[in-house]
């Protein structure tokens, strides 16, 4: 209701000059080599170590992917307006879910060695079988790989479908009629893809995550695992937005209005992350019972316990005292500091998520005849010394630069903006009161 | 005793879009007017901007007393716990901050919510049952489809009929002198 004009981005494709249209190639050079010797020592002396740092490095780059698709189908089905000028960003860091796909065949190499429940047998693993598959002796992995598979279609398929019709509204910006037809289609479809996205989302955080200590149970874990993704792509997001303008992309269509909006989902989901986690934290604490002990019990020692207690401060009351200030939101150097910052805790998360499985003593319970919580406190090994390996870093490197070549390859595609989109010259005109 | 001139309280101006009021506001800010306000059935977005509105004062108030809250209710759990009624609860230790927590959290956000609630009321100087605009006919509209703008006579630079003709310049369709 602004009384100014509003006009309609022009500078809406890569420059061929700018950093952007040489990051495929260059981010992807970096992230190949990482990733290729990451591989490469997967057949090495510390083979172990290497296929939990790229489980760590792909489940952190995965959650920001995965954010960026339940941004774009909550935009739909909430027909928002405010994001239609940062939505096509999204579009394109979910639409890298098939370069995962790919991805993932390292971890099926190191099947055996990161999922305890793939070579052992105890009550609680035999009871627990019926679902995580893997009878014991063939190392049979169908049931893993068939639910993988699944998780994938879901998620490349409305990544791809969203990004189709949106980058094809493009062409329609005269022909009202047509390209209310692709939004309509496209809320639908999310509404749907809502719950698709949710199940398969939760199932994976479980499968991939959850059964490293197969003991070990939460029933909140798909949740932590979204919570934190979301702190991740918000502050992807914001970067992102911030790098196209420094491109020279979309100087006025991106203001302060969008930039202080997406501060407040970082900060938002920063305590929806503190929420979560405490929640998951407390009932275990509370109830204080050996298999569920396990699993903050190898967090508690070799240098983890530093992290594990630091993590509600750098991971919540720092950021949170930080951003909510709306003066930061408002500054492009305050937000960038918070995004930043959240980006790095976030990767630290899945590190303490992932990591002190590595090495973990594994082996057959010699206290089988204490019944099943014996069995359970008899599992529970000795996390690894808190240290970064050669691989954690090579591993993450190679995977965070592939992401980025795929996701600047489909940026220099189409536009940057949703140009099509009817609600453009609403998120254009968008202001906070 | 009263005086025989009635006393003006201010000077009421109808509009009939959000357009033509957010326009106007720009006029009256720029005039230098600082005791006026605009009534609107349904929330103008940036129409503060357009009015200079200066930024709440409400947050300041909100941090305040949502950190003295949060001290309270965690020095208040320790202080129970540990030295007025030491209890021990699940076999935890007398200090189990984690058990703390829920309470510590939700007194943060009760004190917190209560100060913008009861903050609101008293920063829009409410309860308040009677205003000057309310001796308007035309006023009635402001919840349904009209918009006004109010300038009160107290201001350093109204003037009877200057403030009148700058209304009427913004291209107010009616406007109306109210009464103290």
């Amino acid at each position: 209701m602004s009384s100014k004009v509003i006009e309609r981005p022009t500078d809406i494709t890569v420059p061929a000059t700018s950093l952007w249209a040489k990051l495929p190639v260059i981010a992807g050079g970096v992230g190949a080599l990482g990733t290729l010797a990451t591989i490469g020592m997967m057949f090495g002396e510390h083979k172990e170590r290497a296929f939990f740092s790229y489980l760590f490095a792909y489940m952190t780059v995965l959650s920001v992917a995965l954010g960026s698709l339940i941004f774009v189908l909550i935009q739909h089905v909430a027909r928002a307006g405010w994001s239609a000028v940062v939505r096509r960003i999204a579009e394109n860091s979910a639409a890298t879910l098939p370069l995962f796909v790919l991805l993932f065949l390292p971890i099926l190499l190191g099947f055996g060695h990161l999922y305890p429940w793939s070579h052992e047998s105890d009550k609680i693993l035999e009871a627990k079988r019926w679902w995580l598959g893997a009878d014991l002796g063939n190392h049979s992995m169908a049931k893993f790989v068939l639910r993988a598979a699944i998780f994938f279609a879901v998620w490349v398929g409305l990544s791809y479908v969203l990004r189709k019709r949106s980058t094809a509204q493009d062409a329609l910006v005269e022909d009202k009629e047509k390209r209310n037809t692709v939004t309509l289609s496209l809320w639908s479809l999310s509404a749907g893809g809502i719950f698709l996205y949710a199940l398969s989302q939760s199932f994976a955080a479980v499968d991939w995550l959850m059964s490293l200590q197969p003991h070990w149970y939460s029933t909140i874990f798909g949740v932590y695992y979204f919570a934190g993704s979301m702190v991740g792509f918000y502050s992807f997001l914001a970067l992102a937005a911030m790098a196209l303008q420094k491109g020279g992309m979309l100087k006025t269509a991106i203001t302060t209005e969008h930039f202080h909006d997406i501060g407040k989902f970082m900060f938002g989901h920063t305590v929806f992350w503190a929420y979560i986690t405490f929640s998951q934290f407390m009932l275990i604490w509370y109830a204080n019972i050996p298999e569920e002990t396990e699993y903050f019990m190898v967090r508690m020692e070799g240098g983890w316990d530093k992290l594990s207690l630091a993590m509600p401060l750098i991971h919540f009351f720092i950021p949170f005292l930080f951003l909510v200030s709306r003066h930061v939101k408002r500054s492009r150097v305050g937000l960038a500091i918070g995004a930043i910052w959240l980006i790095t805790v976030h990767t630290l998360d899945i590190f303490w998520i992932v990591i002190p499985n590595a090495g973990a003593h594994h082996g057959p319970p010699a206290g089988a005849a204490h019944g099943a919580a014996g069995e359970a406190v008899a599992a529970v090994g000795h996390a690894p010394h808190l240290s970064v390996a050669l691989t954690d870093v090579t591993a993450f490197i190679g995977i965070v630069g592939l992401f980025l070549a795929a996701f600047a390859f489909l940026m220099k595609k189409n536009a940057v903006v949703c140009i099509g989109d009817p609600r453009l010259d609403e998120s254009l005109a968008h202001e906070n009161f | 005793m009263s005086t025989t001139t009635p006393k003006t309280w201010g000077l009421l101006a109808q509009y009939e879009s959000p357009r033509e009021i957010y326009k106007a506001c720009e006029k009256v800010r720029d005039a230098g007017y600082k005791k006026w306000d605009a009534c609107t059935p349904f929330p103008v977005h940036g129409l503060d901007k357009a009015m200079g509105a200066p930024p709440s004062t409400l947050p300041w108030y909100v941090l305040v007393i949502g950190i003295c809250g949060s001290i309270f209710a965690l020095s208040f759990e320790i202080w129970s716990m540990q030295s007025d009624y030491p209890f021990i609860l699940a076999g935890k230790p007398l200090l189990s901050i984690p058990a703390y927590v829920p309470v510590w959290y939700e007194f943060t956000v009760l004190s917190s919510c209560l100060t913008v609630f009861f903050g609101n009321w008293f920063l829009n100087r409410l309860p308040q049952y009677h205003h000057p605009a309310f001796q308007s006919k035309a006023f009635e509209r402001v919840t349904d489809d009209k918009f006004f703008i109010l300038i009160e006579a107290k201001d350093a630079r109204f003037d009877a009929d200057k403030t009148r003709a700058l209304l009427k310049g913004t291209g107010a369709s009616h406007i109306e002198e109210l009464g103290d």
